[in-house]
């Protein structure tokens, strides 16, 4: 799957089930503050991306992501093998 | 107080439901297709709150969180309860509840499907668990007072009013948000259906809840949710709250009997230990809202321990449920604001589809139509599986 695809449809998740407003998306904003995270969204956010994208992230892949882009390449790397 | 119900999804619309007698009663095809005997059920809309509720509060709310969330609200404003009072003050939640099978259900089918706990959800946990809805709208609304959920099957509204009661009885409380909340699904009542107790009576669906009728055939299932908010006198008067009733009496028993079939003793002890601890004599009680869920035996004892305590030329009585159905955990709740409802508006809501009172029920005086009459003091009875029994009642408060 191309990274521009996982963007807009990782982008939907975060408008449509974490009410994000789409203007505090930019690649280099901070997840859990975009977010606004707690402990407990982490496994809402876990639930969205296997439902959309059929692949399990765990605990772990959460330590090497920060910013926006870098869950999207996370995500690029599950998904693409 | 506040309400959101089969009959009204607030004060105003439930006040004139309740007057013109009209029935919240429906058939839906759906339930026979999963399996149910009778199609018949009292409907709610599922509330959207997206507007009024974060992703963070809506995702652990099912749909009786949702429900209780919409008549507590209403119950706060009526009662002038601003959130700068619940920020100050320890104010407490004891509300009935006692199933949330829709979310287990769910839950559990998550887990079956993927073989992963963690797909069910971050809300799982909490729309699952039989507190969920004290411990929903005490995070909502910031409560620091008791917080727990009184489960007693079809009682529980009508306990958790009662220990609210006490609580303020003893000085623990000053103010408590007190009700009872019912979801109403397909996986809520299924078991209950099967024990063959739901009206079939399917050509008729707002015929079908005949309480007192010889007709009648069984209940129907219903939902939604009832607050009210019970204070202290002193607390009430101190803030100018708007006080509508004082709750004199709580009296509880259990059969220590079958375990559905009802008899008539449990009744009757909880309605005179209720009317003892008011200091209330049975003749000036002017309104008996009755359990009465339109099954056969249990309308039958209960207009037996209406009579029993009640004697000849007795109070006016009448089942709402003859219009809501049966709301279960909620019913204990709903039913006292419904009586408040009467009180204030000084009418008697109708037992309607009594056409031919059976024997027992002819020895009281049910109120067939509307009658408009004054309330000053009413008793209000729930009963529930288990034996457990709970009558409360209720003064107007006349300044």
């Amino acid at each position: 799957m191309l990274i521009e695809e996982i963007i807009e449809k990782t982008n939907l998740i975060f408008v449509d089930e974490f009410e994000v407003d789409e203007d505090e998306l930019s690649p280099e904003a901070i997840l859990r503050d975009a977010l606004e995270l707690d402990s407990l969204d982490y496994v809402d956010l876990v639930v969205a991306i296997e439902s959309c994208f059929s692949v399990k992230l765990v605990a772990e892949d959460f330590k090497e992501v920060d910013t926006l882009q870098s869950f999207y390449d996370l995500l690029a790397k599950k998904i693409n093998g | 107080m506040g309400i959101y119900s089969c009959i009204g999804e607030n004060l105003q619309e439930v006040k004139e439901s309740l007057y013109q007698g009209k029935s919240g009663v429906v058939f839906q095809q759906e339930r026979k297709d999963f399996g149910y005997r009778s199609g018949l059920t009292g409907v709610v809309k599922v509330p959207n709150l997206k507007k009024e509720l974060s992703r963070r509060q809506r995702i652990s709310m099912d749909d009786e969180s949702l429900f209780a969330y919409v008549a507590t609200k209403e119950a706060l404003e009526n009662a002038k309860l601003d959130e700068d009072f619940l920020e100050k003050n320890d104010v407490g939640i004891l509300y009935g509840n006692d199933s949330t099978a829709k979310a287990v259900v769910e839950s559990t089918d998550i887990v079956r499907e993927k073989k992963d706990t963690t797909l069910v959800g971050s809300g799982g946990i909490f729309k699952a668990m039989n507190s969920t809805v004290t411990m929903n709208l005490s995070t909502i609304f910031k409560l620091k007072g008791v917080n727990f959920t009184i489960s007693a099957a079809c009682a529980s509204g009508s306990h958790s009013l009662g220990v609210g009661y006490m609580m303020i009885k003893n000085g623990l409380q000053d103010t408590v948000i007190c009700g009872g909340a019912q979801e109403i699904n397909l996986f809520a009542t299924a078991s209950f259906d099967g024990l063959g107790v739901f009206s079939t009576n399917e050509a008729n669906p707002t015929q079908a809840s005949r309480p007192f009728d010889m007709s009648r055939d069984g209940l129907i299932p219903s939902g939604g949710a009832a607050t009210l908010i019970l204070e202290s006198y002193e607390s009430a008067i101190k803030r100018g709250a708007p006080i509508i009733a004082e709750l004199v009496g709580y009296g509880f028993s259990s059969n220590g009997g079958h375990i559905s079939t009802p008899n008539v003793d449990g009744p009757s002890k909880a309605m005179k230990k209720a009317l003892q601890q008011a200091g209330v004599h049975p003749d000036e009680v002017d309104y008996v809202n009755a359990h009465a869920t339109s099954t056969p035996l249990g309308d039958a004892n209960e207009a037996k321990a209406i009579y029993e305590v009640f004697g000849e030329n007795g109070p006016a009585v009448s089942s709402t449920k003859s219009m809501t159905g049966h709301e279960c955990w909620m019913a204990g709740a709903s039913e006292v604001i419904y009586s408040l409802l009467m009180m204030q508006n000084s009418f008697v809501a109708p037992n309607i589809n009594l056409e031919n009172p059976d024997e027992d029920a002819a020895k009281l005086n049910l109120i067939k139509t509307t009658v408009n009459k004054k309330i000053d003091v009413f008793l209000s009875n729930s009963f529930g599986f288990g034996g457990t029994n709970s009558a409360l009642v209720v003064k107007k408060y006349k300044g």
